[in-house]
């Protein structure tokens, strides 16, 4: 009782090599997941001269804005980034203003037919953009919306409306009803307390899932092709002059796409985990 | 407790809900189920006679591109999506884990999901090109360099879009994951542990069945996804590396028969569904079904 | 079965600079009931956690039966505990969740049916052992937790707050039945709690733990009756002591203008801090030498007996009194106190000045 505990330390060392190796392997996979993107950078930055050494320097050794500026003076480039952004932020205004709405409502009230609309929103999640976008170019030719940036609008709110239901219901169901039942009682209108106490709440949530549509729209390739000739967006232009392209342009229009996915993360890196956990289910 | 007294309340007439919802609903038919049938209508119609025919289904079949592409298409489901598992619940139990940073790393690992297929094939290209980082390395390690995307290698051209693809989309299945991990109180861990179950144990008969949930989700939705790639193979290697989705796009686009394509968009649609549907039977959840 | 020794226990979580456990040494027999008591956030979760080899101790050494389990994972130290939040597995039928422990163990699967099926029994589950847990109430949820801890050979049977997440009713009737299951299997049991009744009811021993240290470890009644501090005596026992100021000089007690005698054996204390539990007063007839005179503030009747506040002094006094009493706010009344109950405390420290335990 008196003898003091002799203290193995064995299974401490071993406890910290594990945790040594856990960052061992958290930096071999960070390096698998960044060293890509900083590769890309260093040749839209490199100087055309640079692009045609071999072997490639990994370290910005031949500096300069040359390809990136031939990039963005490229025929369609900037009228394909303006065009990107019209129907990104179209897109996001207008899912959100037919998506909230239904959002709350399922979120709030129970309806006939609720059922088979929830199931409807998910079977529409799970179709392909290929199946929509060409019998939908068939009908913008034949209505005249054909190749104008509402046609792909159209598209990628069909993409985003399912999600931005569920994101928005979820989002909803967080703001408590208690609260908005409050306000009521404290002699607020239906309207008045959605826009003076729900909307406040559920505003950061709501920007998130804004920001979400916004990159779904900015990244899709396919359907803004098909339904595009001449106004296409940022993506589109890249794939389609990708064929007769050097090299240099490719790098610049890969370097282009992705600055903005480094952007939306950083800022919804808080909101990522919540949209994907309580959406899903 | 609302809905109740909402619903008391709307009895006899129409209930609000409804006016929410409904611009919703018309947009999605005008958005969804008319190009769903227009479309099934312009696969079995004859462009030529405008009668019902199989000729659209007979052309796609009989090239031989379509038979490249699937195999192409499924090939590469059935070697990524298994990879980009482990790897994303890899990732997922490191962080877990909480690792000094482990902040930047999910900032880092969650990249990749807001980078669109032909970005991550572009980024790509910047290695796996015949002058590109890749050789470079080689070369300075006194390594041969090699043509890594000819279509003379089609081994590694497959393995370049599939490096691609794991670096693009294994973050989808990481973000789910971890919610998922987030959301399983960490006393059942804790409690297996303590009644003597090993890391590996509790992995296998702890974890990942409560992970279920979230492993059937990631995985439903990043296998229709993966049907849905092909800018990836089209940045790499061109026309070189066929995909179901890419077929559709040259039968639409080069070879400007919108009939043939919409066969290829249903036949997507199918195999997803299908996929899908067999995912949702094999996985289902024992102790949930005789819960309900 | 094992005795459990922990020394110079020091726990700072990272991140932190507080000392969650500050220098806990104690020793737990082969058998004994040991029940950690405090408030939240007082470190008796941690020095659990620790035991069980969920968090690593900053220093300090923790020995089971013998054996160093100081920085042992989990998984090696053999033992068994039962969560708050029951942490059942809902994935898992009642029978795989009791006999999770043994088919970890590897035991033969007959060894498992038997000690499932006895378990069971005990705990009233052997109708349930087909189901999942999310068709089970929160109490056999409980159950199925304690099944499952009592099964395993496990050499201490940890236990944090099993009880708190009952309804009050359901609380009381399975702590009886907790203290009978632990003193059937006889294993070494740690038991954390906030709540002070359980720690009297349950424990062998009693450790109360205030800011990460140990304030008093003693078998319950003792820790009730002869607090260490003014701490415990306000943790321990509903209602709390009472405490007042006072002074005790020449073999009389004075409290705001009242003189009683003194406890035999204090004469020349000086100014103190007296502690005296509310059924230690009696409410005296009118008339009766060596008592307080207070004024009734509220009477509220509890059934068994009828709990008094009365102001004495310019003090709030709880006074358990008989249930046949009648009185109002603002009545007199004449309090009598047991001279041999009152406890004596440091004013500044609170320390007790008779020792911290009966000599």
């Amino acid at each position: 009782m008196s003898a003091t505990i002799t203290v193995d330390t064995g299974p401490l060392a071993r406890f910290k090599r594990r945790r040594a190796l856990l960052q061992l392997a958290a930096v071999s996979i960070s390096l698998f997941m960044a060293v890509p993107i900083y590769l890309i950078a260093v040749a839209a930055f490199s100087t055309r001269d640079g692009l045609n050494q071999f072997p490639q320097p990994l370290w910005p050794k031949n500096f300069g804005t040359q390809t990136m500026e031939t990039f963005l003076s490229s025929t369609g480039i900037v009228a394909g980034t303006i065009n990107s952004l019209i129907v990104g932020v179209s897109t996001l205004i207008v899912s959100f203003l037919v998506g909230a709405p239904a959002g709350y409502a399922l979120a709030r009230f129970t309806f006939r037919g609720k059922d088979a609309y929830q199931l409807a929103l998910l079977f529409t999640r799970a179709l392909p953009i290929v199946v929509l976008s060409v019998p939908l170019a068939r009908a913008f030719l034949a209505t005249g919306l054909y190749d104008t940036p509402l046609a792909v609008t159209l598209l990628h709110t069909a993409l985003s409306l399912p999600t931005t239901i569920l994101i928005t219901s979820s989002v909803f169901l967080g703001v408590s009803a208690d609260v908005e039942e409050a306000a009521r009682i404290f002699g607020c209108t239906p309207a008045g307390a959605f826009l003076r106490v729900v909307l406040p709440l559920a505003l950061p949530g709501i920007a998130a899932s804004s920001i979400f549509t916004f990159v779904t729209s900015w990244n899709e390739v396919l359907g803004a092709t098909i339904l595009t000739f001449s106004q296409r967006t940022l993506p589109a232009q890249v794939l389609t002059s990708l064929a007769d392209s050097p090299l240099a342009y490719r790098f610049a229009g890969g370097l282009v796409l992705v600055i903005p996915s480094l952007i939306f993360i950083a800022l919804m890196r808080k909101y990522l985990l919540n949209m994907w956990g309580t959406t899903i289910r | 407790m609302s809905v109740v007294r909402h619903n008391l309340r709307s009895r006899g007439r129409i209930s609000p809900a409804i006016w929410l919802v409904l611009p919703s609903a018309v947009l999605m038919i005008f958005l969804f189920a008319y190009p769903m049938a227009e479309g099934f209508r312009a696969a079995f119609v004859d462009p030529d006679t405008a009668t019902v025919s199989l000729r659209n289904w007979d052309r796609m079949v009989s090239d031989p591109q379509f038979w490249a592409a699937v195999r192409n298409t499924l090939l590469l489901i059935v070697v990524v999506i298994p990879l980009q598992f482990v790897l994303a619940l890899t990732m997922s139990l490191i962080l877990q884990a909480k690792p000094r940073g482990s902040a930047v790393y999910f900032y880092l690992w969650a990249i990749p999901l807001a980078v669109s297929d032909l970005a991550a094939g572009l980024v790509w290209l910047s290695i796996f090109a015949d002058r590109g980082y890749l050789n470079s390395v080689l070369l300075s390690l006194g390594v041969q360099p090699f043509s890594w995307l000819s279509y003379m290698s089609p081994g590694t051209q497959f393995m370049a879009v599939a490096t691609a693809e794991i670096w693009r989309a294994t973050a989808l299945v990481l973000v789910i994951v971890v919610s998922g991990l987030q959301g399983i109180p960490k006393e059942y861990d804790e409690a297996a542990s303590v009644l003597g179950a090993t890391y590996w144990q509790r992995l296998w008969q702890i974890t990942l069945p409560l992970l279920r949930p979230s492993l059937q989700v990631a995985l439903i939705l990043r296998t229709i996804l993966a049907f849905q790639t092909f800018a990836v193979a089209q940045a790499l290697t061109g026309e070189g590396f066929p995909l179901l989705v890419g077929e559709t796009y040259r039968w639409y686009s080069a070879l400007n028969n919108s009939n043939v394509a919409s066969a290829y968009a249903l036949v997507i649609m199918g195999i997803s569904m299908l996929t899908a549907f067999i995912y949702l039977h094999v996985l289902r959840d024992q102790s949930r079904q005789v819960t309900s | 079965m094992a005795d459990i020794k922990i020394e110079n226990l020091v726990k700072i979580y990272p991140g932190s600079s507080e000392l969650a456990n500050d220098n806990v040494s104690m020793h737990i027999a082969d058998g004994e009931f040991m029940v950690l008591l405090g408030p939240s956030g007082c470190g008796k979760t941690t020095l659990l956690r620790q035991i069980a080899g969920l968090e690593l101790p900053t220093s300090g050494a923790i020995a089971i039966g013998g054996r160093d389990v100081t920085y042992l994972p989990a998984h090696k130290r053999n033992l068994s505990m039962v969560f708050q939040s029951y942490a059942v597995f809902p994935h898992r039928r009642v029978r795989h969740n009791i006999g999770f422990g043994l088919a970890i163990r590897k035991r033969p699967r007959q060894e498992i049916e038997e000690k499932v099926a006895w378990a069971a029994e005990l705990l009233q589950l052997t109708d349930y052992l087909d189901r999942f847990p999310a068709q089970l109430s929160g109490g056999q949820r409980q159950r199925v937790a304690v099944a499952r801890a009592i099964v395993v050979d496990a050499d201490v049977l940890l236990m944090d707050e099993p009880l708190s997440n009952l309804d009050a009713l359901l609380r009381l009737s399975f702590r009886s039945e907790l203290k009978r299951i632990v003193e059937q299997i006889g294993t070494t049991t740690v038991y954390v709690t906030h709540d002070q009744s359980e720690a009297l009811s349950l424990g062998d021993q009693v450790a109360v733990m205030r800011k990460g240290r140990i304030t008093q470890l003693g078998n319950p009644l003792d820790v009730y009756d002869w607090p260490a501090d003014t701490f415990v005596g306000g943790f321990i026992g509903s209602p709390p002591m009472n405490f007042f100021d006072g002074s005790i000089s020449g073999g009389h007690l004075t409290i705001g203008g009242n003189q009683i005698s003194a406890p035999v054996g204090l004469d020349h204390l000086g100014a103190v801090r007296l502690g005296v539990r509310a059924e230690a007063i009696r409410v005296a007839d009118p008339g009766t030498p060596d008592c307080l005179e207070g004024e009734v503030l509220v009477a509220e009747p509890l059934g068994a007996s009828t709990l008094l506040t009365v102001m004495l002094g310019g003090h709030q006094l709880k006074v358990q009194a008989k249930p046949t009493i009648r009185t109002r706010s603002g009545d007199k009344i004449l309090l009598a106190i047991d001279p041999e109950a009152i406890r004596v405390f440091d004013p500044e420290s609170g320390v007790s000045l008779l020792g911290a335990t009966r000599a």
